[in-house]
């Protein structure tokens, strides 16, 4: 049992993951992460793909409304840029894949500071419903410019290559998503390390005690919003290249919904919240999918009401996590560890 | 000009059904500082109840229509009990994601028992048509704006005179204090839930009876923030004037422009009256701003 906290080397104090039990658990994790492709059937891979790319759309959106504190609705229009960015820039001007994903990144990131604007004179309510109307604008934007996106029509991208390794089969994107995603992580992790990362927290917390000690309220504001946009365009992108199709069904204000289902589930303003709240909110609808399929044979009305059991699921879910555990999976999985921490004392 | 008089015509009565969705918002807004994205459900439950009395059990439609706005404002009271009641003092994004799990699960729960498909709805206004100025006008959506305009009215003296709703403007104005003049806030709230349910469920029959009963119906909900925000979310006459201003602009968009705009221009008003005035036309100047 750990009795304190025994520093003795500034290098020490630094780490990201300063106790030993922290590393062991990372490398059992990673571990995991590496065996998992070689035992998982086809259908778990992908799902596994999917809860990979959802894990960096939520750490993305985890930075601006968990740890910023500005609501946004228009996390579908961000996935849209990024999507059609990179889509468009392998399609048209042949870019390879791995140099159109960061650049749709930041043309997402330009996006963010032009949807950011109406932050710098709203706040809650306001900017969610502001966001929410950004959402709309784009979501008609693209399918009505019909020469650029194909409109309402499919885009369908050619799969991506990595040092000559197709990208189109699940096992090989796997690598390359799971390698985004630690890369996503360690990048919010670090940057709330630094000064910019606590002066987003400081304005989530009180933007005018915030101002009062030399934050520059509306610069950093922007700088949240870019840098969410960021990663989140990142996302669209790896969504594209990952479905090699685009449409634009796929970035409605419903998946804005989704990835703020996913942060509230898994814990406002943390990252393996971000991580929880992905996996749980993707695998939930397979999950009920697979207990409806089992039961297809005893109840056979089972597969007609299956859709709506998995949107009341999703509903409820968000409910059940507001008003029991409002800091999500992450409270929880501490819970777990201050368990085992203490014991066998209760507290 | 026969076009102009039209477009204004379905623009005003369309506006007033806005109106009559928006005064949904406004009472729970007014009351708690909530904004009820699930709306737009309520209607559609409304709608679907309205049509289940109606054409699953054969009951009279003055009957149904009864017990579909009964039937809503229970609803209503379960919600607030439920899922509002607990999140109080909670921060601004909790509300609004439980609202939106709420129209997540009363969709489910529309689509589970009445079928994902829209249905024809048994229509009980009046058929036929009127002419004004050369245009031709349902008479349904005359009835509509009758409808509107007398709950609208009914509303503004519920808020201005009756003591309950006094406690309600009380208590958006600060809790403490009207805490301490004795005022429930649970009982205000319930009062809220229940009233906004009722306006969303008479704003469903309406529109369930031009459009039919479908998911189209909750789409609505979402159509009316534009209207909220331009009359300004507090603010009963805000509705009307907003409903009336987006209604007429959005045929005038959809009718000279087109290309899809009328479904677009009503946002882009949205944003610039946030970034101009964001408290609308007619609310309240306090607001949280940065």
């Amino acid at each position: 049992m750990r009795s304190g906290v025994f520093f003795e080397k500034y290098s020490e104090e630094m780490a990201l993951r300063p106790y030993p039990l922290q590393r062991m658990r990372l490398g059992l994790f990673a571990l995991a992460v590496v065996i998992f492709p070689f035992i998982a059937s086809p259908y778990w891979l992908s799902l596994a793909n999917q809860v990979a790319i959802a894990t960096v759309g939520a750490l993305g959106l985890n930075l601006l409304v968990g740890y910023t504190g500005q609501i946004s609705l228009g996390q579908g229009a961000f996935l849209a840029i990024g999507a059609y960015g990179s889509g468009l820039l392998t399609l048209r001007m042949d870019l390879p894949f791995w140099l159109s994903i960061p650049i749709a990144g930041l043309i997402t990131a330009a996006a963010g500071l032009i949807i950011g604007l109406p932050s710098l004179r709203l706040k809650g309510l306001y900017l969610a419903i502001a966001t929410l109307a950004a959402q709309q604008i784009v979501e008609w934007v693209i399918t009505h410019w019909t020469w650029l996106t194909g409109g309402t029509e499919a885009l369908v991208i050619p799969s991506p290559k990595l040092f000559g390794f197709r990208l189109d089969r699940d096992f090989n994107f796997y690598w390359f998503g799971v390698a985004t995603a630690a890369l996503a992580a360690l990048f919010v992790a670090n940057l709330m390390r630094s000064r910019v990362g606590r002066s987003f927290v400081a304005i989530r917390d009180q933007d005018i005690a915030a101002g009062a000690l030399g934050v520059n309220v509306f610069r950093t504001k922007l700088v949240a919003f870019a840098t969410s946009s960021f990663l989140v365009g990142i996302t669209g992108a790896l969504i594209a290249h990952y479905r090699t199709i685009i449409t634009w069904e796929r970035f409605t204000l419903d998946t804005s919904i989704t990835y703020l289902a996913m942060i509230i589930v898994g814990g406002l303003g943390t990252i393996n919240g971000s991580f929880f709240g992905a996996t749980l909110i993707v695998l939930l609808p397979a999950l009920i999918n697979s207990v409806g399929q089992s039961l297809q044979t005893t109840v056979p009305a089972a597969a007609r009401i299956l859709p709506f059991v998995q949107q009341g699921a999703f509903g409820l879910i968000i409910i059940l996590f507001l008003v029991l555990e409002p800091e999500g999976l992450a409270k929880l999985w501490r819970n777990i560890k201050d368990q085992f921490k203490v014991w066998p004392f209760s507290y | 000009m026969d076009t102009f008089i039209q477009l204004t015509l379905s623009g005003l009565s369309n506006g007033m059904v806005y109106a009559l969705v928006a005064v949904g918002f406004v009472v729970v807004f007014k009351a708690s500082d909530v904004i009820n994205f699930a709306q737009g459900e309520f209607l559609m439950f409304g709608a679907y109840l309205c049509f289940a009395f109606i054409a699953q059990f054969g009951l009279p439609w003055s009957l149904s229509v009864v017990l579909a706005v009964a039937g809503c404002a229970g609803l209503g009271l379960l919600v607030e009990r439920l899922v509002l009641r607990p999140l109080i003092g909670e921060p601004v994004i909790s509300m609004i994601m439980a609202t939106i799990g709420l129209s997540s699960v009363m969709k489910a729960l529309v689509n589970g028992i009445w079928g994902p498909r829209p249905r024809a709805f048994p229509s009980f206004l009046p058929e036929g048509n009127i002419e004004i100025g050369g245009a031709v006008l349902g008479l349904d959506r005359v009835l509509v704006v009758v409808v509107a305009g007398l709950l609208l009215f009914v509303l503004q003296w519920f808020f201005k005179t009756t003591r309950e709703g006094i406690a309600m403007r009380a208590i958006a104005d600060d809790n403490q204090a009207a805490l301490s003049m004795g005022i429930s806030i649970r009982r205000v709230l319930a009062v809220a839930w229940a009233l906004a349910a009722v306006t969303a469920a008479l704003g469903g029959m309406m529109l369930a009876n031009m459009v039919g009963v479908g998911q189209e119906v909750s789409h609505v909900g979402l159509r009316v923030f534009p209207v909220v925000i331009l009359g300004g979310l507090d603010s009963i006459p805000g509705a009307i004037v907003g409903g009336a201003i987006i209604g007429l602009l959005e045929q005038y968009t959809g009718g000279y422009i087109g290309h899809g705009l009328n479904m677009i221009v009503p946002f882009l008003v949205l944003i610039l009256v946030l970034m101009i005035r964001p408290y609308g036309l007619f609310g309240k100047r306090i607001i949280e701003r940065v």
